[in-house]
Parts: C-alpha cells; structure tokens; sequence
C-alpha cells in the first residue's frame, strides 16, 4: 500500500506501460505529472525534457515515438488548446502518443485551480478535421494508473493519440492504493514491420486489424511521414479515393472492444445515473444513499468516453425510465447520451460549472425528483 | 556517362520534384546530399525533418526516414528524434517563415539546448508555398502580396539570430556558390552541436517576379553580385557594406556540451543506466 | 569536342539557367522550353551548367582521351 496522488499514479502507470520519453511545459493542476516524470525517467534510462512550449512538447514526443520510443505529455485546458495541432498530425500520421489532460475550468485561463469536465468535446472534436480518438476517464487513483496503463496499450495497438481525461478531482486526489504488480501488467508492445524493403514494405498498408506496421526511424526502412493525406507508401496523394479511404480507416481501425463501461445496481433500476471521472465518485455515494432509502436507480460510470458507448446506452436505456448525466461543466456528453438513446428513455442534466465539485446531496435530489 | 552518385541519395521515383521552373531549392537539396556523401552518412542512419513549405517538400524527394511535420514543428519533432536515437545524425530543412515565423520560437530553444542538429534554412525571402506573402526575413522595401507598397517589417538575419540564441556552428551561402554551399553544409555536419546554415535560394515565382527579377538566371547573378566572402567583409570599411551586399561564409564554430551528452549525466545522476 | 552531354529531358523544365551562366554559350532552348546542346564544340566541359541546374536533367562529362582513342579504360 502507498499513499500517492493521482497525477503520480499515471506517472508510475507511464512508466510500468513503458513510456520511456516525456516532453511537456508546466500547468497546474498537471505539473506533478511533469514533475514525477522528470524525477523517474532518468532511473529508467528514459528522457525527460521541459519544453518552450505545448505545441514543442507534442512534437518532441511524436519526434520520440517515431523514433521508437513510448511516450506521453502532460497539460490542462490552455495548454491541451495549444497541443490540438500536433493532436491532429499524430492521428494523420498515426504515431501512437499519449496526452494527459487535468481538466480545469476554462474557457480560456479560466479557473486555474478548479476542477472541471470542460474539456470532454475537445478531446473529441478539438483538433481540426474528421479523425478518430480514444479518451479515457479514471475516477479513483488506482484507475489513473491502470488507465494510463491502457491508454499506452491503446495508443501502441492502434497508432493513434489517446487521451486520458483526468480531472482536478481526481489528479490531486490522495488515496493509499495498491498498485499492480509487473506480473498483473499486460503491454502491447510497438507494432514491427511483417515486410523488408525487398519484399514491398509499405509502411501505410493497413494490417488485417487495419492497422498499419510503420517501421521506427533508424531501422533501414527510409519510410517517409507526412501529415498530408497520403496512400499505403505513406506519400502525398490528391486523389479523392485515397482520401475517402483513409478518413474511414482512421475512423474504422479502433476496436470496440475498448469501450469500457460500469454499471451498479442496473438489474432492478428503474432510472440511473451516468458519469464519469471524478464527479462519478459523487454520482456513486448519492445513488448508495438513493438505494438506503429504497429507491430503484442504477449508476453507469463511462471509463472509456470515446468512442462513445453508442450501443451500450441504446440497450440498456430500453429498460429505463430515465437516465441522469451528472457532469462538471454546462452539458456536454449529455448530448452525445441523447443521440445514442435515440428516444428510448429520457436523459436530463445535473450540470456544475460554478469551481466546485458535487456535493451528493445535490445528485440526490434529482434522483428523488424522478421518483415523483 | 557514369550517373553521378549523389543520385542514390534521391528517391528516383519521386522525380522530377515539384518545384518551379528555376526554383533555387533544387540546388540546396542537391548540396545537403552532397555533403551528406562527403561526410560519408548513411542512408539508413540519417534522419530529415522538414516544416512546411515548398522547401520543406525536400524531405520527400530523399532517399532516407524523412519527416514532413507541420508548420513550424521540424525543430521539436527532431529533438524528440535525436534524443531518442542520438546515434542518428538529424538535418532540419525548414524555409524562412518556417524556421524564423511560426518556429521561431522552436528555433531559438533548440539553438539555446544546443540539441545536435543540423538546420539548413533555405532562405527565398517569401513565403513561396502560398504564393508570396511577405516573411520575417524578406528586406525592407521589397514586395510582396502582403507588402504591395514595400516591406516596412525590419527583417531577422537569422544567421545572428542562431549565434546569439547558442547554435555553435553558423554560416551562409547561396544557391550561386554551389561549392561553398556544400562545404558550408559539409563544415556543418563536422560540428557537433546545433549546427545552423543559411542558404539563399532563389524563388523567381513568389518573389522574383514581385521584385522585378523574373528570370532564375538574374537572381542567381543578383547572389554573385552581392555577396561577399566572410573574411573580405569583415575588412570592408562601414561605408562599402552599403547597397544589397551581405556576407557569406563560416560566421561562428565552437564546441558546447549538446543536450543529449548532458542528459546522460542526468541518467547518472539519478542513478538509472542509459540506454 | 572535348565533352559528353547526359541530358534527362523529363526533368527539365527549361527554367534557362544552365544556357545563361555557360561562359561559351554551347546551350539553348528548343521551342518546347527544353534544353538542347545548340554548340557541342565550343563546349569546355567547365560544369557550370550541371553545377547550378534545380533539377538535376543536364550531366557534362569530359572525354578521356584514351576513350576516345578507343581503348577502355581499365580502372
Ligand atoms: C499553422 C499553419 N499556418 C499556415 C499555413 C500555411 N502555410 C503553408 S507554407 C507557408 C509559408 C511557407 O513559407 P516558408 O517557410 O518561407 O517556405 P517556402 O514555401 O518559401 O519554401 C504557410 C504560411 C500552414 N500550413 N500551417
Ligand atoms: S513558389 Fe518559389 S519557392 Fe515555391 S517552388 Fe516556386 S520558385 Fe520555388
Ligand atoms: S538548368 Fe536544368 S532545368 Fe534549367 S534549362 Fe538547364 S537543364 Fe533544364
């Protein structure tokens, strides 16, 4: 058992994953991850290095990844704001990379110190132009490390950014946790070419899981990456086709079999609450207090945010009366919940955009309200 | 004829490149594989990084693990790189507005870290790839489609700016003095630090055309009139540096502690092995 | 003529620049904008032209005279 904060949690998560590159520039409420790897990497023969800047942090680590490495950044709103860009070359070029985001109220520099779910849109949409993303959401400090965990494998599996979608509640949060063992971890280790050169190596050409082998800088293989849309040998192309085909690949190629959901108490619920990240940890204490007092709600805790659990919520809302989307800011996911219910029940919004966190007793009263 | 054995160095199928008529880049990219086959580099253990910009499309037409990032980035992208694989020699081809607008930040830290790279600014003066908007290093009075009266911006000499930023290897040429471009290059490569050249490229398309120098030919006879041999400037009086005239040649070389050795004493430090 | 001329026609682009800066004016362009050797004997084999062509379409090289004796050379 150790006493540790969850922004050092996904530090040692990093690290067990095998990152073994950080590049980042310091913003509360992230700089402890920054700090942690700056301490850590170098025992394990890994880099750190403090950039000018959020834009320079996502290219070292892509630069780094391309030459092989795993690796991982850290910031807030502002700071993810400034990342967007090179988000978006990594999804075009397909270099696996992982982004941690402590979300903080925003817009702008908004609510440095306050916790926020402001940024769950971003980490779908914010960068420009059709492109696929996984994000995932912990909500206690033993998650963070097993999410950073799985958010290293996803990015190595799928060659894709992958965002772990921290909050200020749960960065800061101190909890004596059992970490996992080695033996318990499980890494996906960095796709290798299955061609030579001689034998038509193309780097872009998709797997059967359609994935690409890209081969890492400095093993012969004179590949060339480019954030221009490009075809299977990896170069530019104008051609409408390869544009269409490339856009649905990158779309197609993540696996649902990474979208994670938890539910409690969802066989005799007549309603339910959903949330997730730190403010899932409210929803869950006000739903058990819901339940001492006989009422019939569940609890659905999205772990994985995106892609969205589309299928799930469309099944499980056909036995619900209602489902509750608590989350810390204006209403964001709601609406993806709305789409993905398509009118199977109703969703309503407990939504807190004011610095601070949920009390329980504010999701209670919403769930009272909906035994009336 | 026996083809000339720079050719290997170019990825044969992706020929003839895309650049216009007369385009100085062509040039540029030719030295910088000369100078990687003088230096005797590998194909397989040389990296290029390119920003964005006509320029910056050399890193395609190169027969190594070549990287066409995004506006700006070459530089971050390189040092993730190089710190990754310090055995791999890394060269950024980056343009002016690349190197000195939008990554002007970028520049200015790797020169201050003293990351071992080797940056070649092909410098045309405009932004080329958009077609011709004016860019930190395009010089006072001179035209572009955003400056239709004259430049009035005071330009950066990017070479002074390497130097005071910490670059330990700074110099200039031009696409005219092809030679001396190769060894400037060359010269680079030699020195182990954040190593800086600037090479004038002609952009008879973007700029030319807008400052009355149409044809290639004439701004490469414009490179020959004007610049003067480093150690020939430094003993012209004040009132002869007047006109157009700048200097060419090795303008700093020393030797500096680079990032990637430092680190490997942080390694120690902390008590971890390097790998 | 003391010169052989490799020309790789497909790349060039008839931008003028190896026509101008020949000190014997041996080069020209044809009417499609390409470059042809208009004076193959005034050549001098200096590679001016090769020096500074962008796209790498025009190659000098000077004939040894063993070559053009005939005999091979052995090298
Ligand atoms: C973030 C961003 N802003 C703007 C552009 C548009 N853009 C492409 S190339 C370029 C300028 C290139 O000029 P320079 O770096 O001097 O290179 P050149 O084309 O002259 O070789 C600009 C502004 C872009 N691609 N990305
Ligand atoms: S626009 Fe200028 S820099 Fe770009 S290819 Fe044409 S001549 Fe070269
Ligand atoms: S310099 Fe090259 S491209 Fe230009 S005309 Fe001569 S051969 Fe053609």
């Amino acid at each position: 058992m150790i006493l540790i904060q969850g922004n050092e949690a996904v530090a040692q998560g990093a690290l067990a994953a095998g990152v073994r590159f950080f590049g980042g520039y310091p913003i509360t409420p992230s700089t402890e991850i920054a700090e942690s790897m700056a301490k850590l990497l170098p025992k394990y023969g890994g880099t750190f290095i403090q950039m000018e800047d959020e834009i320079a942090s996502m290219g070292v680590i892509l630069g780094a990844s391309l030459a092989g490495k795993k690796v991982l950044t850290a910031s807030s709103g502002p700071g993810i704001s400034l990342k967007q860009e090179l988000i978006g070359y990594a999804a075009a070029a397909e270099i696996p990379c992982v982004i941690v985001n402590v979300q903080r109220v925003g817009p702008s520099t908004g609510q440095p110190t306050a916790p926020s779910q402001g940024d769950v849109m971003q980490a779908r949409w914010g960068t420009h132009g059709d492109h696929s993303i996984i994000a995932l959401s912990p909500w206690s400090v033993r998650e963070a490390f097993e999410l950073t965990v799985k958010a290293v494998n996803c990015a190595e599996r799928f060659r894709t950014p992958v965002i772990l979608l921290m909050d200020e509640i749960v960065g800061h949060l101190r909890e004596n946790v059992n970490l996992p063992t080695e033996n318990e971890i499980e890494i996906y280790p960095r796709r290798k070419p299955k061609k030579t050169r001689a034998e038509g190596y193309q780097p872009y050409a998709p797997d059967e899981d359609l994935v690409p082998n890209i081969a890492n800088f400095g093993e012969g293989y004179h590949i060339h990456v480019t954030g221009l849309i490009h075809d299977e040998t990896g170069f530019p192309v104008g051609s409408p086709k390869v544009t269409a085909d490339s856009i649905r690949r990158m779309h197609e190629k993540i696996s649902k079999d990474i979208i994670e959901v938890q539910t409690e108490f969802i066989d005799d619920a007549e309603f339910a609450v959903l949330a997730y990240g730190g403010t899932a940890r409210t929803a869950y204490q006000a739903v058990l207090d819901a339940r001492a007092k006989g009422v019939k709600v569940g609890f659905i805790r999205l772990v994985t945010v995106w892609p969205f659990a589309d299928e799930f919520l469309f099944d499980i809302s056909k036995k619900l009366k209602s489902i509750i989307v608590t989350e810390l800011n204006y209403g964001q996911i709601v609406g993806e919940v709305q789409r993905a219910v398509k009118g199977n029940c109703e969703v309503k919004l407990c939504a807190k955009y004011d610095m601070t966190i949920f009390e329980p007793e504010e999701i209670e009263e919403k769930i009272f309200a909906e035994t009336k | 004829m026996t083809e000339r054995s720079y050719e290997k160095y170019f990825r044969q199928n992706r020929l003839p490149h895309l650049w216009c008529p007369g385009c100085g880049n062509g040039i540029a990219m030719k030295a910088i594989v000369q100078a990687i086959e003088n230096k005797g580099w590998t194909q397989d253990n040389t990296v290029i990084v390119s920003g964005i910009g006509c320029s910056s499309r050399a890193s395609g037409y190169m027969d190594f693990d070549t990287l066409h990032t995004a506006h700006g980035r070459a530089i971050p992208f390189a040092t993730g790189i190089k710190l990754s694989k310090p055995n791999l020699n890394v060269v950024v081809i980056t343009g002016d507005g690349d190197c000195t607008a939008i990554g002007g930040n970028h520049f200015i830290h790797g020169c201050r870290r003293n990351i071992n790279l080797n940056v070649i600014l092909f410098n045309n003066d405009i932004y080329g790839m958009t077609g011709g908007q004016a860019s930190p290093m395009t010089p006072l009075g001179k035209k572009a489609t955003t400056a239709p009266y004259g430049s009035i911006d005071r330009p950066f000499d990017a070479c002074n700016l390497a130097q005071a930023a910490g670059a330990t290897f700074v110099a200039r040429s031009t696409a005219f003095h092809v030679q001396h471009l190769v060894k400037m290059i060359q010269e680079s490569f030699d020195n182990t630090g954040f190593s800086f050249v600037e090479a004038l490229v002609q952009c008879p398309t973007a700029y030319g055309r807008k400052n009355r120098m149409a044809e290639p030919a004439k701004m490469l006879q414009w490179m020959k009139d004007n610049a003067v041999m480093k150690n020939v400037w430094d003993k012209l009086p004040e009132e002869k540096k007047i006109g157009e005239k700048f200097p060419i040649g090795l303008f700093y070389n020393s030797e500096s502690e680079t990032y990637d050795v430092a680190y490997k004493k942080v390694i120690q430090a902390a008590g971890g092995i390097a790998k | 003529m003391k010169s052989e001329f490799t020309l790789k026609l497909d790349r060039c682009k008839g931008c003028g620049i190896c026509v101008n800066f020949c000190p014997k004016k041996v080069l020209a362009l044809d009417t499609l904008g390409k470059v042809y050797v208009a004076h193959p004997e005034d050549c001098i084999a200096c590679g001016q032209c090769e020096l500074r062509c962008p796209d790498y379409a025009i190659f000098v090289d000077k004939i040894k005279e063993a070559t053009s004796q005939g005999t091979e050379n052995k090298g």
